[in-house]
């Protein structure tokens, strides 16, 4: 499939900490939220209703925009069975599909594997933001790591250009893959080669980038706008990965995830702004996502690590609106008589955007069939 | 002798940040076992002086709040420590009970929480756990200040089972509950206030009537539990020993899965683990029982360049080979700054679960981070450690041969043990210039840039990267 004689791309924007999905999209109405969240509840005044139940927290406005043109899609209720309440193994799970044991490969890393099986681009997925993912990792498939685009490339410091260049042939050379040198070193050696071959390629996104949108001053904004200048450098790259940290709001969550999330919301409004002016929207389509929601009840001062958290789709072919059910507040419905039940598996997210949109058979890389959403228009 | 030398270097990269040449030949005329004693006794050898490191970084005045003058220091202890066990082990507890500086932004509390690893690193694991329960960067971090009698907050009930002590498989949630419960009015007192005044550091309090003193079941026994009995019961856990085993030999020893995995993934060399904890077993959970088990096991002296640097280790011991820094001149922020480019930010874990280590350290972005870091780093030839290198180098001869100048350069890098893929291509670099020749002036700067570019070429190999 091709949009506009374009590949489809995907970005993933990963919230990490568990984002209080509650205090995102909020059930404004409901008594049970107001009793529950007597520290951390919006007022319903504050609150910016979209239905006659649901609002988004009052400082998303410009995510608001976005559902309210009909770009956004809300996965209400996303998670899976017995939600594991750690960040680390919940994060791993969403990473790799695997709920019931440790895997080190990620379902993009899978994924990348079938859409460049000969490595042809080491850009094929890129990560924007220090360390990599596990859900990019896949032994033997390139992922271009950025921390930070502007000044990327191996052997910088040495100023003499001729210099430079021998060098990164003697380095070229040593690292070489060698037969038999194990699973680590041919990691490292892979890792090492990558990156001369990458660094060459990328350095045309700085250059070539122009554009009259202000991105916020904030680190997921500029994550995003970076994800912007590499995609319209056109090198083909199809996966896009980003992080947005710190929300664990197990204490001080009143001052804390209202910054957040009007950092997020800000930082998707602008690369939506920034792909229309590039003409460059109709290819791209947004994931937001975190490893769990938050306890229905507050602490007192924050929320504790829960489940059914929420998920967003976002752009131009996404067809907006609600998907899914809000898990139900009913304190009788919730998992462990503490915690949203999920209504919806994210696996069958991934298959919704592995199937539809890339075009890659889901069943082998999310571990199964699940059921899909119907968010694009295509 | 050299290969002697290769043995105290291995030590040296592990126990501490590296050592000079200079130093690896004193240690060598200690004997292996002696030095052993030594870095398990910091106590025998002089602490560094703050006050010199104070005139060049303001700390406790106007800097106080700043994390970037603090994590000066630290680079500063670990390039000129005379401690380097000590030294290590601050940062291997940083490794385990990692907490974050960007909760609270109070730096105070977090530097007296690396300064307590400090101190009681090389003690005993009761001793650590209840230093680290009371610990207020913890306290805040893993917000026990908000685990109330009438509201508990499991966070650090459950971390101390998870990653503290005893890892996933080896109790219930209802245990995490019951921790969390005995750890209700633990908290710490309210710093001054933040403004006008700054940050400064706060202490532990035990808040009686905030503690829910009912009974609870943990791990099997019943009573009326506190904190200081839930750690109690923990370090009695065969689990405990096995868990910190097996942190220790993953930190100092050879790299592991990463530490989810480990209740799913036997560890690498089962004896090892054992040996391990036998030795806790044998002495009240004593770390530097267990740590003189390790540095003098086999598995330890072969187990050489089969752990991944990290990025600190990385930093540190490039610049104790470059020699600089021995001296707070500016610039040792750079070097903090250095690190989290590569994936380490000190004081400042991505998550309570601590960095991911071992091959999880390198993606193309922070190996191109280590090596130009690296390369970067030997290319001035005016710091003393590189000035040594190149005059041991000349003392092997007026001309060297091209394979001679590349293992002499080698030897003293390390010993560093290269592949025979980076030697052959060390090698060609060294042959494009024929014999390495010293004497005449010119003779001799011609060599001393083939010498920095030998030194550029060697901190880039894929080996450079491991200790």
């Amino acid at each position: 499939m091709q949009i506009n004689g374009k590949d489809p791309v995907l970005v993933v924007v990963q919230l990490t900490g568990g984002n209080d999905f509650m205090n995102t999209i909020i059930p404004y109405t409901n008594g049970i939220y107001y009793d529950s969240r007597k520290t951390v509840g919006i007022p319903e005044d504050e609150v910016l209703p979209f239905t006659d139940t649901l609002a988004f927290h009052p400082r998303t406005a410009p995510l608001k925009e976005l559902y309210d043109m009909g770009k956004m899609a809300i996965v209400q209720g996303i998670g899976y069975p017995n939600s594991n309440r750690s960040h680390f193994r919940g994060m791993d799970i969403w990473h790799t599909c695997e709920p019931h044991r440790i895997s080190t490969e990620g379902w993009l890393g899978k994924t990348l594997q079938e859409i460049d099986p000969q490595h042809e681009n080491v850009l094929t997925g890129v990560s924007i933001g220090r360390g990599l993912p596990r859900a990019m990792a896949k032994a033997g498939v390139p992922v271009t790591s950025v921390a930070e685009l502007d000044n990327y490339g191996m052997m910088t410091g040495i100023e003499q250009e001729q210099e430079r260049l021998e060098t990164l042939g003697i380095f070229k050379e040593m690292y070489a893959p060698v037969v038999g040198s194990g699973l680590v070193l041919d990691y490292l050696s892979q890792t090492g080669l990558d990156v001369l071959k990458g660094a060459d390629i990328i350095k045309k996104a700085p250059e070539t980038y122009q554009s009259t949108v202000e991105y916020p001053n904030n680190p997921i904004a500029k994550s995003l706008k970076d994800v912007a200048r590499v995609h319209f450098a056109d090198l083909g790259t199809r996966i896009f990965y980003t992080q947005h940290g710190g929300y664990d709001t197990h204490a001080n969550e009143v001052p804390t995830h209202p910054r957040l999330v009007e950092e997020l919301s800000g930082a998707l409004r602008a690369f939506m702004q920034d792909l229309w002016e590039h003409d460059a929207a109709e290819e791209v389509a947004i994931l937001v996502f975190t490893e769990f929601g938050r306890r229905v009840r507050d602490n007192g001062s924050g929320t504790d690590h829960g489940s059914g958290g929420g998920a967003f789709l976002i752009g131009e072919r996404i067809q907006g609106g609600l998907y899914a059910e809000y898990p139900s507040l009913d304190p009788s419905q919730q998992l462990y008589g503490e915690d949203l039940r999920h209504t919806f598996d994210y696996r069958g997210v991934y298959a919704t955007l592995l199937e539809q949109w890339l075009e890659v058979e889901a069943a082998p890389i999310v571990g199964g069939t699940y059921e899909q959403l119907q968010p694009f228009n295509l | 002798m050299a290969n002697d030398l290769a043995l105290y270097a291995h030590l040296m990269r592990r126990a501490g940040f590296g050592a000079t040449r200079e130093e690896l030949e004193a240690y060598a005329a200690k004997g292996y076992e002696a030095v052993v004693e030594e870095l398990l006794h910091p106590e025998r050898f002089p602490e560094i002086d703050d006050t010199l490191f104070c005139r060049y970084y303001s700390l406790g005045s106007t800097m106080v709040d700043s994390v970037a003058m603090w994590h000066a220091r630290w680079f500063y202890r670990m390039i000129n420590t005379q401690r380097p066990l000590e030294e290590k082990m601050a940062l291997f507890w940083h490794h385990v009970f990692a907490t974050g500086w960007h909760k609270s932004e109070n730096t105070p509390s977090m530097v007296n929480q690396i300064d307590t690893f400090r101190r009681n690193g090389l003690s005993d694991m009761r001793t650590i756990l209840l230093d680290l329960s009371r610990d207020p960067a913890m306290l805040d971090w893993l917000d026990n200040n908000e685990n109330h009698k009438t509201a508990p907050n499991e966070n650090y009930g459950r971390e101390l089972l998870e990653l503290f002590s005893m890892g996933v498989g080896n109790y219930t949630e209802q245990d995490i509950k019951n921790a969390a419960r005995a750890f209700t009015g633990w908290t710490f007192a309210q710093p001054i206030p933040l403004y006008p005044y700054g940050y400064y550091p706060t202490h532990f309090e035990y808040c009686a009537e905030d503690h829910d003193d009912s009974e609870k079941i943990f791990l099997g026994r019943t009573g009326k539990f506190n904190g200081e009995d839930i750690i109690d019961i923990i370090v009695d856990q065969p689990a405990t020993p096995r868990f910190i085993s097996r942190h220790l030999y993953n930190f100092f020893v050879a790299d592991e899965p990463q530490v989810p995995a480990w209740n799913q993934t036997p560890p690498q060399d089962p004896a090892a683990i054992d040996a391990l904890s036998q030795a806790y077993a044998d002495s009240n959970g004593s770390i530097p029982a267990m740590l003189r088990v390790l540095f003098n096991a086999d598995w330890f002296k072969a187990a050489r360049f089969k752990h991944f640097k990290s990025p600190t280790e990385l930093v540190a011991s490039t610049m104790r080979l470059v020699g600089s820094h021995r001296f707070p001149e500016p610039g040792l922020h750079d070097l903090a700054a250095a690190a989290t480019a590569m994936g380490q930010y000190l004081h400042n874990p991505p998550t309570v679960e601590g960095w991911h280590t071992g091959k999880e350290w390198i993606d193309g972005g922070t190996l191109t981070e280590r090596v130009n870091f690296a390369v970067n780093a030997v290319a001035d030839v005016s710091q003393p450690g590189i000035q040594d290198i190149i005059e041991r180098v000349k003392a092997r001869g007026h001309t060297l041969a091209p394979d001679v100048f590349v293992d002499t350069c080698l030897d003293l890098l390390g010993p560093l043990e290269v592949s025979d893929a980076t030697r052959q291509a060390l090698n060609r670099y060294a042959h494009t210039g024929g014999e390495l020749c010293f004497g005449s002036a010119d003779e001799d700067e011609a060599s001393v840039a083939r010498i920095r570019r030998m030194l550029q070429l060697i901190v880039a190999t894929q080996e450079y990267q491991f200790a």
